[in-house]
């Protein structure tokens, strides 16, 4: 399943890399990172999308806080919350095709902001899924260049995740089912891969 | 305020601050101003190594014997890619070290400047934390910071890189006592709710289990696993990590488990009901196929750290603390319940255990001429009373010299058990014989291992340290050997030792003593007039059985009651 981790961390050299390089030690999946200083200028906050199981992602969740860049983190997908995230993307707009393209920004709510004689930049915020719907509605032989920032994700509600204030109202982790602590199945073993 | 110091004298002063009696190392450009500092004092030793990888492992050596933190001083460049190794180990194993780096001076990072490598950045996915310092000013806070993390939690090895330049500047110095690190909180209390809950498991089990590692070792809760243990009755098995922690030889001790481990712990542990780990992490030596693991073991884990909670196998009871601490806690709940201990001798549980250690799985051939390299280990465990320092490399003595020398204290049995370092044990001997300059410290070892950083035979001789070197040599990769045999139908693809050194002349060369034993019969007076020979180092070179296996095994992908006995042993439970 998909998750949204938010982390604090020093914003420090290296920090960044201490994440990434977890994520490739571990073999863990990366889908989007993003990150930049918070109104703390010692503390930089990393939204991170990934996926894996329960146990994946509690593993995730105790090697990031294991490292000592690492101040606090959340996982969203505990409670309510917002992502967006932000794309610019480049379009030919030619005679008839620029009412097209421009209808279509209207239609997402996006807005051009830069108009040449042959071309529109559009830019456009939302979930990742109305982002690739976007994409998805425009003729792709227009497409020139798209950019994407990747998730940046909030709690709703009166949840946050800060340093200055000091309980984070954190449900407690659901209780294990029998189905989660139950061993998993035996994965067929080629023998060729045992140490 | 204080006078002004340079980078280098705050360095040494630093280390005096931390009561660092020794400091393994090996100069070079960069690290020139630090080494002309130590050159004016006398309170940190410097122990010069002949290679930066035996600077580590001597560290970590230290570390592991003493408790106290391994402490490495190494040049840029090659100086730091030659640690990473023994930083490695170190870090695998959970020992607090703290490894200097030298660097090129801040200016010309980035520059491809002579001997510059990224050492924050090729250490950092084997290190507990690192830094690079790039300020004077911060040099001594770092420092700080580095001990504490080292030593501190989940221990492991820190790296600090400092520039040239920076050992060159100047501050004024001071030591701050205590750290604060904001994102750094290691919790080493247990949750008393879990702990009521885990002893309650565990006093209604019918056949439970104690499996205990390395974590017992490194947080001196020897004497309390000791009291847990005979106030339960349980039996109780250590991991490779963890030998020593319980006494071997006492009578609720079933041997080590796992891979090479006993038929007894193995069986036990596939048949347990409750299973109780402390400070171990259910290695994949240890644990065998996941899907066939303690199948029906309600399982508690005790870990100081959460990442290894659930990590390998779904754990019933997790409780995150230290493991005396959550000890201590478990003992006095046990003590108010007034809980009766199972019967060591009337317990049906114990019974089955005892028919399960009556296949005597360590048994081997005790009349054989040709050197059996488990008799090596029987005799020097009693010429030794079970109360030498034992190091090891890796490989198949590693597992005799853990299966045989039966380990009654904790930080006797130096291994590298989680890397598997070959290389490490005379290295790690140098610095469990500087920690404790009157003991008797043998590192066992092979012919293919021991050559690893045999240059350290001349970092004995300087120190003179008389360690006495057990080389059961049988001219073979001999773990590779054995799994050639048995699962690459004896195809012997580069496991054989060929052009040897002679290893008497060899231990001569380097101005120690040096033995050949051939014979069975030979191999008592040897150990005993080596070991005699208090102020000398001697390599007793013994020519073993070429074709011996360690038995018991279970092999890659089977489970806990899949073992396979040695052949001979009268039950279908030989390896092919």
């Amino acid at each position: 399943m998909r998750h949204i981790l938010s982390i604090l961390l020093e914003n420090e050299a290296g920090a960044l890399s201490r994440v990434a390089g977890l994520f490739s030690a571990r073999a863990f999946n990366i889908e989007s990172l993003t990150v930049a200083p918070t109104e703390d200028p010692t503390v930089s906050r990393m939204t991170l999308v990934t996926s894996g199981s329960d146990e994946i992602i509690e593993q995730i969740v105790k090697q990031l806080n294991k490292l000592i860049d690492v101040i606090k983190l959340i996982d969203l997908n505990e409670g309510a919350h917002i992502e967006r995230e932000l794309m610019l993307i480049k379009v030919m707009a030619r005679d008839g095709g620029r009412e097209e393209v421009k209808r279509m920004a209207e239609i997402f709510r996006g807005r051009i902001i830069d108009v040449t004689d042959t071309t529109y930049v559009i830019e456009l915020t939302g979930t990742g899924e109305k982002l690739d719907a976007f994409i998805e509605a425009l003729d792709k032989s227009l497409i020139l260049e798209v950019v994407r920032t990747g998730v940046s994700g909030i709690a709703r509600g009166t949840r946050a995740l800060s340093l200055h204030i000091p309980s984070i109202t954190r449900p407690a982790p659901p209780a294990r089912t029998e189905a989660a602590t139950a061993k998993p199945a035996p994965a067929p073993v080629n023998p060729d891969h045992l140490l | 305020m204080g006078k002004k110091l340079r980078g280098a004298e705050i360095f040494v002063q630093a280390l005096k601050d931390e009561g660092v009696e020794y400091i393994f190392g090996y100069p070079g450009g960069a690290v020139l101003h630090i080494y002309d500092e130590l050159f004016k004092q006398s309170a940190v030793k410097h122990i010069l190594v002949r290679h930066e990888q035996g600077a580590t492992h001597a560290a970590d050596g230290y570390a592991r014997a003493t408790g106290k933190p391994g402490v490495v001083l190494v040049t840029s460049g090659p100086g730091a890619t030659n640690c990473v190794t023994g930083i490695a180990t170190a870090y695998m194993d959970s020992i607090p070290m703290v490894v200097f780096t030298g660097q090129v001076p801040t200016h010309l990072i980035g520059n491809d400047a002579f001997q510059e490598v990224d050492a924050v950045g090729i250490t950092r996915p084997c290190v507990k934390h690192n830094f690079l310092v790039e300020d004077v000013k911060d040099l001594a806070a770092t420092i700080k910071k580095a001990f504490y993390l080292a030593t501190t939690g989940r221990p492991g090895p820190v790296v600090v890189d400092i520039p040239k330049d920076v050992t060159a500047d100047s501050t004024e110095y001071y030591y701050p006592q205590n750290v604060e690190i904001r994102s750094y909180k290691p919790v080493t209390r247990g949750h008393p709710g879990q702990i009521r809950k885990a002893v309650q498991l565990l006093l209604s089990a019918r056949r439970p289990m104690i499996y205990t590692g390395g974590g017992v070792v490194i947080d001196n809760a020897a004497a309390e696993l000791a009291e847990f243990g005979h106030l339960l009755g349980f039996p109780i098995t250590n991991t490779l990590m963890g030998l020593g922690a319980y006494p071997a030889t006492d009578k609720q001790f079933v041997g080590m488990l796992g891979m090479h481990g006993t038929y007894e712990a193995n069986m036990a542990m596939h048949h347990c009901d409750v299973l109780l780990a402390v400070g171990a992490r259910f290695d994949d030596r240890v644990t065998g196929d996941l899907a066939k693991f303690c199948p029906e073991a309600k399982i508690i884990h005790v870990d100081i750290d959460p990442s290894s909670i659930s990590k390998n196998v779904p754990v019933d009871v997790p409780i995150v603390g230290s493991a005396r601490e959550v000890l201590r806690e478990m003992i006095k709940v046990i003590k108010e319940a007034k809980f009766k201990p199972m019967s060591r001798k009337g317990d049906p549980w114990w019974k089955q255990i005892d028919e399960w250690a009556s296949v005597d799985c360590l048994r081997y051939d005790r009349k054989s001429k040709v050197i059996k390299p488990q008799y090596v280990i029987e005799e020097l465990y009693a010429l030794t009373r079970g109360d030498a320092y034992i190091t090891s490399d890796v490989g198949q003595h590693q597992m005799w010299a853990a299966q045989y020398y039966k380990f009654d204290q904790p930080r006797r049995w130096i291994n590298s058990g989680g890397l598997g370092t070959m290389g490490f044990g005379l290295p790690a001997a140098m610095g469990v014989q500087l920690g404790f300059p009157k003991a008797t410290v043998c590192c066992v070892t092979g012919e293919a291992s021991l050559v690893m950083c045999i240059q350290e035979l001349s970092t004995c001789l300087q120190y003179n340290l008389p360690i006495k070197i057990i080389n059961l040599n049988n001219r073979y990769m001999g773990m590779v050997r054995q799994w050639q045999e048995f699962f690459y139908d004896r195809r012997y693809s580069h496991s054989y030792m060929d052009a040897l050194p002679d290893f008497v002349k060899l231990a001569e060369a380097f101005g120690h003593v040096g033995m050949r034993v051939e014979k069975t019969s030979g191999v008592r007076d040897a150990l005993k007039k080596a070991l005699a020979m208090k102020n000398k180092l001697v390599l007793l070179d013994f020519i073993t059985d070429q074709t011996e296996n360690v038995y018991p095994m279970i092999a890659a992908g089977k489970g806990h009651h899949e073992m396979h006995l040695a052949p001979g042993s009268g039950t279908n439970r030989e390896l092919a």
